[in-house]
C-alpha cells in the first residue's frame, strides 16, 4: 500500500476506504450487515414476512457467512410492492425518488435518504479517482438526467471529487461534440453505446477525437464487452473503464475498475457481494461464474438483503496491481434472464453485439426474435437501418444483410434469420434494453 | 447537371409507403416521380421532389432513414431503339447503371428516364459528348411545371 502511494502522486485521500486490511473490511462489513439487516426486518414488512417464513431472525446473523441464512429479494419483489412498499424510511426522510424505465408495465422505484446520497456520491466519487479522475479533470455527464440514475448519480459523485461537471446529459450529439472542443473535456461519462455513437458522428463532422484533450471514459449501464473497449479505445484514444451498477442497489458506482481495468472493484464497505448458482440459489465460490447477489449495507431507505442482480459473473479476490483489498468482478457482459438456449446453444445477446460491431463498427439498435416453425427454433436478429447504413440500391442492402449473417454465424456458430427494420421501430430503454423476444411456445 | 434523388427505407409491411406519402402531403411537397425496389423483407422508395432539401429533413424528422443521391436525368426519343442507343453509349464507354425509371412527363416526341450510375460525372460527360440531352434540376422543375 505504501508502495502505491509513493508511485501514484495523484492519491485521492477519498481512495483511503479501497485499501483498508481486509480483517478490518470484514468487520466493518459484518456490523454494517448486523444493522440493515435489523433496519429492514424492524421497518419492511415483506422482508420482515419472509425472514420469519425462514426462521430466522436479525440476532442469528453472527458471522457474514450467515447471510445465507436470508431470504433473496427479486425485481418481482420492487414491482409486487410499486411504488413505496420496501422503504425503511418515512416520507418526511426521503430526499429523492428514482424510477426505472419497466419495459413491462409498472416501473421500479427506488429511495434515497440525505445519507444514501452521501454513500453514493462517495461511491462514484471513488470510482473516479480509482481510474484517476480528479479535480481539475472536465467532466461531460453524458448520462440522461431524470428519473434514470445514471446522470444525477455521476453528477454528485463528479462533484464530490471536485471535479468540474458539464450537466450536458444525453443526446443532441453535435452539440456534445462541439462543448467537448470548446470546453476542453477530458472526461467523458455515458453509455458505452453512445460513445460508438459519438465516434461515428464525430468522424462525419470531420473532428479527430484524438486531437481533444478528451483522455478518458466512464462507460456503464449496459452490459459491454472487451471487444467494443478495443474499439473504442482505438478509435477515440482515450482510455475507456467499465462502471457497473443497478438502480436497485444505489445506481451506478457499485463497482469500478481501476487503472489496470482488470475487472470492477466492488465497494464492499457499501455493497456486499456473493455470487450463487442462478438455479438453485447455493453460494459459489470465489472464482466460480454465477449471478451476482448484492445486499446493501449503508442503504436507509430502502435497504435490499440479498437482491438477485441476474448480472452473471465471478468474483476474484486474487490481488489486483493497484493495491486495492476490495474484490474484483468479472466484467459483467452477461445476464442470466438474458440467456437463450437455441438448438442446444447457450447463447447471449452479447454475443449478437459483438458480431454486429464487427460489421457496423457502431452498434445499431437490435433485437433477438426466436421462434418455432414445426418443431424447428429459428433466431431472427432485427436490426434498424441507420443513414449511415441505408444503401438506395437492393443489392447493397442485400449485402449488408448478408455480412450481418455471416458474422453472426462466425460468432455463435448457428445461422440467423437477418431483418432489417426502420428505425425507432425497436423499443428503447435507457438502462438495461429488452434484448430477446422468445415466441417459441414450449 | 446531376438531380438529387431522395431514397427512403421501407418495411415490407402495410402502411409503410403510405406514411412518407402523407407526411410529404401534409406539407404539400409533390412528387414528381418515383419508383419502388421490393425485395421479401424491404423495400427502397425513390423519389424526385423539387425542394429536397426541405422534403429530407421533414421526413428525417418523422424518423425516416433517408439518402441523398445524384441521379441523371435524360432525354430519350419516344421511338422504337430509343433507350436502346442510350444504354449502346453508356456499355461502349463502360459505364456502370445501377436502375433507371421514367418521369411521366413527355415534350415533342421525346420522354425522360432517371438513371442511377455508380459514376454519375463519368455519365454526364459521356452523354454529352454523344450529344445526348441530360435534363439538369432548374431545366427539369421547368419543364414540368410548364
Amino acid at each position: 500500500m505504501t508502495k502505491h502511494l509513493s508511485q501514484n502522486l495523484g492519491f485521492n485521500p477519498i481512495s483511503a476506504p479501497d485499501f483498508l486490511p481486509l480483517k478490518q473490511l470484514r468487520t466493518l462489513q459484518l456490523q454494517r450487515l448486523k444493522a440493515i439487516v435489523e433496519r429492514a426486518y424492524t421497518h419492511v414488512p415483506l422482508m420482515r414476512q419472509r425472514m420469519d417464513d425462514n426462521h430466522v431472525k436479525p440476532e442469528d446473523i453472527k458471522s457474514l457467512d450467515d447471510i445465507v441464512r436470508l431470504p433473496f429479494t427479486q425485481k418481482s419483489d420492487l414491482r409486487d410492492t410499486y411504488p413505496f412498499g420496501l422503504f425503511a424510511s418515512p416520507m418526511s426522510e426521503i430526499v429523492r425518488l428514482h424510477a426505472s424505465s419497466g419495459t413491462t408495465g409498472k416501473p421500479i422505484v427506488v429511495a434515497y435518504t440525505k445519507d444514501d446520497i452521501a454513500v453514493w456520491a462517495n461511491a462514484i466519487g471513488r470510482s473516479f479517482a480509482a481510474c484517476g479522475i480528479n479535480r481539475g479533470d472536465i467532466i461531460q455527464n453524458a448520462y440522461g438526467y431524470g428519473l434514470f440514475t445514471g446522470g444525477l448519480g455521476v453528477h454528485y459523485g463528479a462533484e464530490s471529487i471536485g471535479a468540474t461537471v458539464i450537466p450536458i446529459s444525453g443526446g443532441n450529439t453535435p452539440r456534445q461534440l462541439m462543448l467537448a472542443k470548446d470546453f476542453g473535456t477530458t472526461v467523458i461519462t455515458c453509455t458505452p453505446s453512445y460513445f460508438l455513437h459519438l465516434i461515428d458522428v464525430a468522424h462525419d463532422m470531420g473532428i479527430n477525437l484524438k486531437d481533444l484533450p478528451l483522455r478518458k471514459g466512464m462507460f456503464g449501464a449496459e452490459p459491454w464487452t472487451e471487444s467494443m473497449r478495443e474499439h473504442i479505445e482505438a478509435e477515440s484514444g482515450i482510455k475507456a473503464y467499465d462502471i457497473y451498477g443497478l438502480s436497485e442497489i444505489v445506481g451506478p458506482g457499485v463497482a469500478m475498475e481501476c487503472e489496470c481495468q482488470a475487472g470492477p472493484h466492488i465497494f464492499e464497505d457499501w455493497f456486499y457481494p456473493e455470487v450463487v448458482d442462478p438455479k438453485t440459489g447455493k453460494v459459489c465460490k470465489d472464482g466460480v461464474e454465477g449471478e451476482l447477489v448484492l445486499t446493501t449495507l449503508s442503504k436507509q431507505a430502502m435497504p435490499m438483503i440479498r437482491y438477485r442482480t441476474r448480472d452473471l459473473t465471478a468474483i476474484t479476490s486474487e490481488p489486483c496491481a493497484c493495491g486495492r483489498t476490495l474484490r474484483r468482478i468479472k466484467r459483467i457482459g452477461r445476464r442470466s434472464d438474458d440467456m437463450f438456449i437455441i438448438r442446444g446453444v447457450n447463447v447471449f445477446p452479447s454475443q449478437i453485439e459483438t458480431a454486429l460491431l464487427a460489421v457496423e463498427g457502431a452498434l445499431p439498435h437490435y433485437q433477438i426474435i426466436l421462434t418455432r416453425d414445426r418443431g424447428l427454433d429459428e433466431i431472427e436478429v432485427q436490426v434498424e437501418v441507420t443513414a449511415d447504413l441505408f444503401s438506395d440500391t437492393v443489392g447493397g442492402l442485400e449485402q449488408l444483410q448478408h455480412k450481418i449473417s455471416k458474422s453472426i454465424e462466425t460468432t455463435i456458430g448457428l445461422r440467423a434469420k437477418v431483418r432489417l427494420v426502420q428505425p425507432k421501430t425497436i423499443q428503447r430503454s435507457e438502462g438495461k434494453a429488452k434484448r430477446v423476444i422468445d415466441q417459441r411456445k414450449m | 447537371m446531376k438531380v438529387k434523388q431522395l431514397s427512403l427505407f421501407l418495411e415490407n409491411k402495410p402502411g409503410a409507403l403510405s406514411q412518407p406519402m402523407q407526411f410529404l402531403a401534409k406539407a404539400k411537397i409533390n412528387i414528381l416521380t418515383l419508383s419502388v425496389a421490393d425485395t421479401q423483407h424491404f423495400g427502397i422508395l425513390r423519389i424526385i421532389v423539387r425542394d429536397w432539401e426541405k422534403a429530407k429533413k421533414l421526413l428525417e424528422k418523422k424518423g425516416c432513414v433517408v439518402k441523398v443521391t445524384d441521379v441523371v436525368a435524360i432525354e430519350v426519343t419516344d421511338r422504337p431503339g430509343g433507350l436502346a442507343d442510350i444504354l449502346g453509349i453508356l456499355e461502349k464507354n463502360g459505364i456502370n447503371l445501377e436502375y433507371m425509371y421514367a418521369f411521366t412527363l413527355k415534350r415533342e416526341s421525346k420522354g425522360m428516364l432517371v438513371f442511377r450510375f455508380d459514376d454519375p460525372d463519368k455519365a454526364v460527360e459521356v452523354l454529352s459528348k454523344e450529344k445526348i440531352t441530360v435534363v439538369g434540376g432548374e431545366e427539369l422543375f421547368k419543364r414540368l411545371e410548364d
